[in-house]
């Protein structure tokens, strides 16, 4: 049996100022899944996030990626299995051209440079190769920021708000490469019909613990769970 | 501001970074160290400069816009002659210093060559592979960072700032009046803040995908046909100098 894409077990963490953010999280994601995290601001989506690549270190519990264990001796293996997409791109792309951005994680993994070109083309960017990060349009840039994780070929993609920011084209294009990609996904986001759109299955998290995980449609029509988490769809949305 | 890079497509462009780095080094070394009676080899450096530009397809209007950034040296370089000690001499009926003279001269002729050479190299040469260049020329991996970092975010920060500034004189504001500075002067604040957290965050961003201290080497090492064309200005700025000596 192979073992989960990404497994949560117990997470429990508080951050050095001595505020808790997670009571004892536990999440298991299987190998293809695409997962919503929902969860109001503060609820500790973040934070969970950091400790899939090992950027904060537990309190109590444990993070597996793929089977390997968050730890300090597999940090830099752990990184390449967990690719990150943050929200705003200008934090992720950082080099002065597309190339030499989606170039770095390969280079700091030593993977082959071919994965530059293939994740490239993934996105649909190829044609923006050499141009700079800063003369793309806001829906570019998303793009780019996902084919800089997808070139380091990793065992989970994580994205942080994808849609935040995005003009409706550009949203239903990320989308679009998102369906087409065909990896496991962990969306963390407050735009429930994307959610809908992309991920089966939705996990709510609120004041550091799970409180709800099944299906999308379901958590979203459960008007009363989601007033509970201060979470709403948009105005003329209905699911029941 | 006037752009200093000329995209082109001229044997002076193709070279490579670090080879026009160390060629535009050597030739401002050299004609630091000429001796400044020896008049004629400043004439010998410019006329070096003018070959490069016409290889490089550069009109002399275009470098001469860009190196009125001179222009504080050269007044500083006028006033030497009034404010020199020592002999006198008469020029158009002025009474001015020997040495202040000399020094002025110094200053603009100098000057003026070293300012040309930079913006010739800075003309030919994107800043992108300046950066590059440095890295093969084996410049701290730090130095190489902060560069690179600063290409990239300059823009960001400056864009930050400018909305800073419409969602400020929206609301009135207007920095001409002097009791009204403050608040330029939190936003200068509030930038300092921003750009910082986003260094944090750029940094987290970069750390996730294995970052261990050193960008990767980008660039290939120059062919030594590369190295032996682009050192000509060079050389002959060297040669120009034995001859003074």
């Amino acid at each position: 049996m192979t073992p989960p894409a990404l497994l949560v077990d117990g997470l429990a963490y508080a951050y050095p100022d001595g505020h808790q953010a997670l009571f004892g999280v536990n999440l298991r994601v299987d190998r293809g899944e695409r997962v919503a995290l929902l969860g109001p601001n503060g609820a500790g989506k973040t934070t969970l996030v950091l400790h899939l690549n090992g950027v904060h270190t537990p309190g109590a519990g444990r993070v597996e990626v793929g089977g390997l264990a968050v730890a300090k001796p597999n940090l830099k293996e752990i990184r390449r299995r967990v690719g990150i997409v943050f929200q705003d791109p200008d934090d992720q792309l950082f080099m002065p051209t597309v190339r030499e951005d989606v170039a770095f994680g390969p280079a700091n993994f030593g993977l082959p440079p071919e994965r530059v070109d293939q994740a490239l083309a993934a996105v649909g960017m190829t044609e923006h190769a050499d141009r700079s990060p800063l003369h793309l349009s806001g829906g570019q840039r998303r793009r780019v920021a996902l084919a800089t994780v997808l070139a380091c070929d990793p065992e989970i993609l994580v994205l942080d708000e994808p849609s935040a920011n995005l003009e409706p084209v550009a949203r239903r294009e990320l989308a679009e490469v998102l369906l087409g990609l065909d990896r496991t996904l962990l969306m963390v986001t407050h735009d429930l019909p994307y959610a809908l759109q992309l991920c089966p299955r939705s996990v709510l998290i609120d004041n550091g613990v799970v409180v709800a995980d099944g299906p999308t449609r379901d958590l979203l029509a459960d008007t009363e769970l989601l007033a509970a988490h201060r979470l709403e769809l948009p105005f003329g949305f209905r699911l029941d | 501001m006037n752009p200093l890079h000329r995209p082109g497509d001229s044997p002076v462009h193709r070279l490579p970074a670090q080879v026009k780095i160390v060629g535009a080094l050597a030739f401002v070394l050299c004609v630091v160290a000429t001796d400044r009676t020896a008049y004629w080899a400043f004439g010998a450096y410019l006329a070096v400069l003018a070959a490069v530009w016409v290889v490089a397809a550069i009109p002399p209007g275009w470098m001469a816009k860009r190196a009125l950034i001179e222009t504080p040296f050269v007044v500083l370089a006028l006033a030497a002659p009034f404010l020199g000690g020592g002999p006198e001499t008469e020029v158009l009926g002025v009474s001015v210093s020997v040495s202040g003279l000399l020094a002025g001269w110094n200053i603009v002729a100098k000057g003026t060559i070293g300012v040309l050479a930079s913006l010739t190299l800075a003309a030919t040469t994107t800043p992108r592979d300046l950066v590059v260049g440095l890295q093969r020329l084996r410049t701290p991996s730090v130095v190489v960072t902060i560069a690179t970092l600063m290409l990239r975010y300059l823009e960001v920060i400056v864009a930050e700032a400018r909305r800073m500034r419409l969602a400020r004189i929206s609301r009135g504001h207007d920095p001409r009046f002097l009791w009204q500075v403050g608040a330029t002067a939190r936003g200068i604040g509030t930038l300092f803040l921003s750009s910082y957290e986003r260094g944090e965050r750029v940094h987290l961003a970069m750390v996730s995908r294995g970052y261990a201290g050193a960008l990767p080497d980008t660039g290939g090492p120059a062919r030594p046909l590369s190295w032996l064309s682009g050192l000509v200005p060079a050389a002959t700025a060297a040669v120009v100098l034995v001859g003074t000596l």
